[in-house]
């Protein structure tokens, strides 16, 4: 996740509280959360990951003009050839999620307005029983707010899978 | 109301329910507000029929920020430190999450007391869909 400028507001951290079925008024009342040990509003733990609404190229948005691999009048948007293309259980998704690490010098606030970037880091692979080859890769992200300083480190780890998870089992 | 180290004991564990009979429109939602949009997780035509699953599945993201939501009723908001988790399986509309934060440690890092725990979450089958950890700052 790539973002010049994201910044923290109070309706996205509300949405995003919601969406994750917390209705703790510290990130949607200000008096409540001015009463509060944050004394105000803050953003919930994971919401750096939200920043993808700010990065201009993040490849799971759709964008105007341009091809979207999800259905409409057919089932995908983008014809890949038979077999396809390497890409695995992600069907043209970018893979799975594998892990994500958070670590918080402060919490976010509204008002924050914080720049990310983003360094690869290691690759690997392993077999699985579940998804055959499994191919990982990690990347870590550095959120500074508008001091320059930084608020939260995040590592991630991404996998694409040979075939689809063996789901369900 | 933040923990207290003193009254702290390896083992501790806190459960919460994190949601009961995921709903596919709460994973849009979690589309919407995150800016995730996969459709994976929503396109039930493609995620059926183009990439092979049974069904639509919800973002882990969606998962570890309900987890974290367990996390922070138990510790305190703000508190956190460190919340990371890997995702061992995937979660399905219709799940039902509990979640549970065991206390591994205290530590303490300049003075600052620190709880560190294991996460764990499951489904209704006791699979665990999310492991993890965490620590927070807590009272001395």
């Amino acid at each position: 996740m790539a973002a010049k400028r994201f910044p923290v507001e109070a309706s996205h951290i509300l949405m995003f509280a919601r969406s994750v079925g917390d209705d703790n008024p510290v990130y949607s009342d200000e008096e409540a959360a001015k009463k509060t040990e944050a004394g105000g509003i803050i953003a919930p733990p994971t919401f750096a990951q939200s920043s993808a609404q700010f990065d201009p190229d993040y490849f799971l948005r759709p964008k105007i003009g341009q091809p979207w691999f999800g259905s409409g009048g057919e089932p995908t948007g983008v014809k890949r050839e038979p077999g396809g293309g390497g890409r695995g259980g992600g069907g043209g998704g970018g893979g799975l999620h594998a892990e994500q690490h958070f670590e918080y010098h402060r919490h976010l606030k509204p008002g924050d307005v914080l720049t990310a970037t983003t360094q690869p880091g290691k690759t690997w692979e392993r077999e699985s029983a579940r998804a055959g080859k499994l191919v990982f890769s990690e990347s870590v992200t550095e959120y500074r707010d508008q001091k320059g300083e930084l608020v939260i480190t995040a590592r991630g780890v991404g996998v694409r899978t040979e075939r689809p998870v063996d789901a369900k089992s | 109301m933040a923990l207290s180290a003193k009254k702290l004991k390896v083992g501790d564990a806190h459960t919460a329910r994190l949601v009961e009979d995921l709903k596919r429109t709460q994973i849009v939602q979690y589309a919407g507000a995150s800016g995730d949009y996969n459709p994976l997780h929503t396109d039930e035509v493609f995620t059926t029929q183009v990439a092979g699953y049974p069904s639509v599945f919800a973002h882990g993201m969606l998962t570890m920020g309900m987890t974290g939501k367990m996390l922070t009723d138990y510790v305190g908001d703000a508190r956190l430190t460190k919340y990371g988790v890997r995702f061992t399986n995937q979660v399905w509309p219709g799940d039902t999450l509990d979640s549970t934060a065991t206390l591994k440690e205290v530590k303490d890092e300049g003075g600052q007391k620190i709880a560190v725990f294991d996460v764990s979450t499951v489904n209704q089958n006791g699979v665990v869909v999310v492991s993890g950890y965490a620590e927070a700052r807590v009272d001395d």
